[in-house]
């Protein structure tokens, strides 16, 4: 039997969760023997080259091209999983739900401490960047997910264990110190 | 003496005092039922409905209702471990509760109820209603997207000549909980601090001080919410 | 403005349980209670600022900004819509230049929506300064607005009035009464004292007697047997009150405006029953702010019981002293809960309080307490004339006596009818001159929705319990939009708030039902909606909470295919929407909002 095959993307995240990823530390070495990786950051391979068993999101959907790659991680992926709390729930860029978008993007390019250069107050558009959504949405209310996986980031135990659970078929008992919103 | 009653949770026999709230009574005989709203020795507010247990197969709220004699409680039913696990999810969703940003993180009760029902995800669709934090008062913000409404400060937090700091305000969909400028003022640094410690979330915090513990160390990072009371009697 | 509300505090003794009170005489007197006026409140009261805003905040007819010269709240429930609400507030936007929710530059006319006022057998209706304007139309609107611009008192904009003594010139209100039947225990031919002077002339024990053996039962919905009420509270210690529920805000109901209207004295003479039963010196009747137009009214009514020597000191020369005052209500459904109205009563937000103890225990200023219905003290006054066995004889063996209902909708002749409990919906449909019903809304938005293959069930306490409200929807209705969305906003709007399911639940299913309604469901939030409710209705303190989520139950146990024509039958979908959900950073950055995914 071939080996299942796991791809991984980071959209409106800190790649903290990709960071607890390589936290599993040397269990990486058993993780490629059980799994193939296809687009991901850890291989560096850019877009789906086939099916994929397993999307891994980090990262909620703050603009159009996040919404984009979602998409493309349902189509391509059999069962895709929420890592963390911005895949959750939007995490922390979500802070700025409930915030009229045009005082977010004023304040980030006009008001902030750090673009004092920006006297002109141009507001970038250049057409190559994607669009900035009305609010930060949780991956689940833009596409099916399948499973979640808490924390910020997860705990690495919690995301090797998950891994292998359903890699192996095998129950999966959580520990309670695994199970943690930060 | 006061009267003693005999009642069982789940089939385990207990000991309470007449009058004792199912609660506080459950806690002596080491059964744990959680709360967010009830501390004990305070008048209860009866508001977060997460200790809703069924007493003679009827549901009410545990920090309400005393226990009466050969009363029939059930607590960790499959029904109720759901109906609790909800409410922490709708808690969840209809506040902003970003964990990773705040300041109670560790310690905080609801977030200790996720960890002990093992919120992967609330069942509810995320609201991200706008609530505005007051940083005004010399000793505390109030961040208001964390409140839960349970009243604590409401009940606890008064001025030397008993006048409300905390309150109300609005009701339904435009409730939110409201801090007296004038009153809190005169706030001490005891206050400040009884007033961030009762609150069972990140909703009041003292300024100028915080994130003490490291991860690791707080009160929920390893420990179970309740299983001191679980523990103590075994 | 300091001076002046030091006067009113004062006024109410400085007493902070007269709380409502004085934020009505200043809401009156400003126009609204600001800042500035809570301050002074807090000051003279001695109480911190946000406790006054506290109950201010509670109530919509007390507001922070100051409403218009002429303050107009529009009735925006059910029956008010089914009967063109929609013409009338678009006609007031149109003639004002102004939307709902706003007011007039020049300050003179605000613009609000409300919930049901009480006449849903004449809307749509709004109330403008305390007075009453119904049966509205958009020529109505242009006169009425033309009145307001020519600065008229409100008083003068109403030219007919209504019958009885809606037209009693200390009334002068066009509100009509709409009795459409009289029955034997409320509405027939009535003379004040009878009860009263029989009921002195009795053992107290032997008064709650009457009424236990009588069977009567609260009509307010609930059922609960008023003589039990009445034995439970009479055997506690210290000084006892007697509360009048006159709070009606179930949508749909409008009896008790009725029954103030013609039988007032009938009311006060049932509560002095009461008072004599259970040994109260006090009584509150708690009436709705949207029933302010009948004050004078009232009060006229209680003067004259007084020189009657019906109620004050040593009355009919029995040794028993007894009074009655009038407290009014500021905008909250949740008031209707007994608990609720008491903390209201004192001056504190409507929440319902923990049981136990329950009001005949502990009530109002935490003595014990009987809360009846309007309608209940009616009927105890007629029992103690007419006998237990009489009133036992009428009605069904569960249910004895009458019930007055408050019949609207989709019928040819809305209003009120006191019927023995015991008749069938389809015999009251004939009765009212219904057909084409697609469902009949039973006991209000709280009750039940009950579809054509049920109408042969009956009105009583033992099958379908009401406090009166029955609301006819004819087939021509989108009965999830029109009805059952407009009775979710309605719960989500009057949640108290203090119990956190109640308030975020009933907010999370009416986003689901307009989610469906909007065709955006899916088959799985049905099934999410129901359990849900299930949560709701069995983690919450007070009947709101337990009911409110009945509009969504009733409908999808009875109305199912409705639900499944507008929901999709696949296992996930997205209300995402890119085009929206960009709208706002391309209008920023000036872009189009196309954009490709």
């Amino acid at each position: 039997m071939s080996k299942p095959i796991i791809a991984t993307t980071s959209l409106a995240g800190c790649f903290g969760c990709h960071m607890s990823i390589l936290d599993i530390d040397d269990r990486i070495l058993q993780l490629i023997e059980l799994v193939e990786f296809n687009k991901s950051p850890i291989d560096d391979i850019k877009t789906f080259t086939k099916q994929c068993d397993i999307g891994i999101i980090e990262g909620g959907c703050c603009n159009s091209e996040n919404v984009h790659v979602l998409k493309e991680f349902r189509k391509n992926c059999k069962i895709l999983i929420s890592l963390g709390e911005c895949a959750i729930m939007g995490g922390l860029p979500a802070m700025r739900n409930g915030i009229p978008v045009k005082e977010c993007l004023e304040e980030a390019y006009w008001g902030g401490p750090t673009v004092g250069l920006n006297t002109e107050k141009i507001m970038p558009n250049d057409p190559e960047l994607p669009m900035i959504l009305d609010k930060v949405y949780p991956c689940h209310e833009i596409v099916k997910i399948d499973y979640y996986l808490p924390g910020c980031a997860p705990r690495a135990d919690l995301i090797w264990a998950a891994v292998v659970a359903l890699v192996t078929g095998d129950e999966l008992n959580i520990p309670y110190e695994l199970v943690k919103f930060d | 003496m006061s009267e003693t009653v005999k009642f069982t949770i789940d089939g385990k026999e207990c000991i309470g005092k007449k009058g004792q709230y199912i609660v506080d009574a459950a806690a002596e005989n080491g059964v744990y039922i959680p709360v967010l709203c009830h501390m004990k020795d305070v008048i209860p507010a009866g508001s977060c409905r997460v200790c809703t247990v069924k007493a003679n197969g009827r549901n009410m709220a545990a920090c309400t209702s005393p226990v009466e004699e050969g009363m029939s409680i059930e607590n960790n039913t499959a029904e109720l471990l759901d109906i609790r696990k909800a409410i922490v999810e709708m808690l969840f969703v209809e506040g902003n509760h970003f964990c990773p940003a705040c300041e109670k993180s560790g310690n905080c009760d609801l977030q200790a109820l996720g960890y002990k029902y093992q919120m992967m995800v609330p069942r509810f669709p995320y609201v991200f209603e706008r609530r505005n934090i007051d940083a005004t008062t010399p000793k505390i913000f109030l961040e208001r997207n964390r409140c839960i409404f349970c009243k604590r400060c409401v009940r606890m937090i008064k001025d030397a000549e008993g006048r409300s700091i905390f309150a109300f305000k609005g009701r339904g969909e435009t409730l939110e909980i409201n801090i007296d400028h004038k009153l809190a003022a005169n706030m001490t640094d005891e206050m400040a601090q009884l007033a961030m410690d009762i609150c069972p979330v990140g909703a009041i915090l003292r300024k100028e001080v915080g994130f003490n513990e490291a991860i690791g160390t707080r009160k929920y990072d390893k420990k179970v919410i309740g299983s001191d009371i679980e523990n103590n009697h075994q | 403005m300091k001076e002046k509300i030091s006067r009113i505090v004062e006024n109410f003794g400085n007493d902070a349980a007269r709380l409502m009170d004085i934020l009505s005489e200043v809401q009156s007197e400003y126009g609204c209670v600001s800042c500035e006026a809570v301050s002074a409140i807090a000051e003279n009261l001695h109480i911190s600022e946000v406790d006054v805003i506290q109950t201010r905040s509670f109530y919509h007819f007390f507001t922070e900004e100051q409403v218009g010269k002429y303050a107009v709240y529009l009735n925006n429930s059910v029956v008010s819509c089914m009967n063109g609400m929609s013409d009338v507030a678009d006609e007031f936007q149109k003639q004002l230049g102004v939307k709902f929710g706003q007011k007039t530059a020049d300050g003179l006319v605000s613009l609000h929506y409300t919930a049901c006022i009480g006449m849903s057998d004449q809307e749509p209706a709004a109330i403008i300064n305390d007075v009453v304007f119904t049966s509205l139309t958009r020529n109505k609107v242009a006169k009425l607005v033309a009145d307001m611009r020519a600065g008229k008192a409100v008083n003068d904009m109403v030219t007919e009035f209504g019958d009885g003594n809606n037209a009693n010139p200390i009334v002068r209100s066009m509100v009509k009464n709409n009795i459409m039947k009289t029955g034997p225990v409320v509405l027939d031919a009535y003379e004040v004292g009878l009860g009263l002077s029989k009921a002195l002339g009795m053992d107290s024990k032997a008064v709650i007697k009457e009424v236990l053996d009588s069977g009567l039962r609260g009509r307010g919905g609930a059922g609960f047997p008023t003589g039990m009420k009445w034995e439970f509270c009479s055997r506690e210690a210290g000084d006892h009150y007697v509360m009048c529920n006159a709070d009606e805000g179930e949508p749909g109901t409008f009896k008790d405006r009725v029954l103030l209207t013609e039988r007032a004295s009938m009311v006060f003479e049932g509560m002095a029953i009461g008072a004599y039963a259970i040994g109260a010196k006090e009584g509150v009747l708690y009436l709705r702010r949207e029933y302010k137009y009948m004050k004078a009214l009232l009060e006229n009514v209680l003067t004259e019981m007084r020189s009657e020597n019906l109620l004050g000191n040593n009355i009919l020369g029995k040794g028993f002293n007894f009074d009655i005052r009038v407290q009014f209500g500021a905008g909250a459904y949740v008031c209707g809960e007994e608990s609720a109205l008491i903390e209201s009563a004192e001056g504190k937000r409507g929440e319902p309080r923990n049981r136990p103890p329950f009001p005949a225990q502990k009530g109002y200023k935490g003595k014990p307490t009987i809360v009846n219905n309007v309608e209940t003290f009616c009927a105890a006054a007629r029992i103690l004339d007419r006998g237990a066995a009489w009133h036992k004889a009428i009605g069904t063996p569960e249910s004895s006596g009458t019930k007055v209902l408050s019949i609207s909708g989709d019928c040819n002749a809305p209003g009120v009818y006191e019927l023995p409990w015991g008749m069938s919906i389809s015999e009251m449909l004939t009765m009212v001159g219904a057909s084409d019903v697609q469902a009949v809304q039973v006991a209000g938005p709280s009750g039940i929705c009950l579809p054509p293959a049920q109408f042969d069930r009956k009105i009583a306490l033992e099958d379908l319990p009401t406090g009166g409200s029955m609301i006819v929807i004819g087939n021509k209705r989108d009965l999830l939009k029109d009805v059952v969305l407009n009775f979710m906003e309605f719960f989500a709007d009057e949640s108290c708030g203090s119990c956190v399911t109640c308030r975020s639940f009933n907010m999370i299913l009416k986003n689901s039902i307009e989610k469906v309604v909007e065709g955006h469901g899916i088959t799985k939030d049905i099934d999410d909606m129901s359990a849900w409710s299930e949560i709701l209705r069995k983690t919450t303190r007070c009947g709101l909470g337990q009911t409110s989520s009945n509009p969504i139950t009733t409908t999808i146990k009875n109305f199912r295919p409705l639900y499944d024509a507008r929901v999709k039958n696949v296992e996930y979908q997205s209300d995402f929407d890119m085009s929206k959900a960009v709208v706002e950073s391309c209008a920023v950055v000036g872009r189009s909002a196309e954009i490709h995914e």
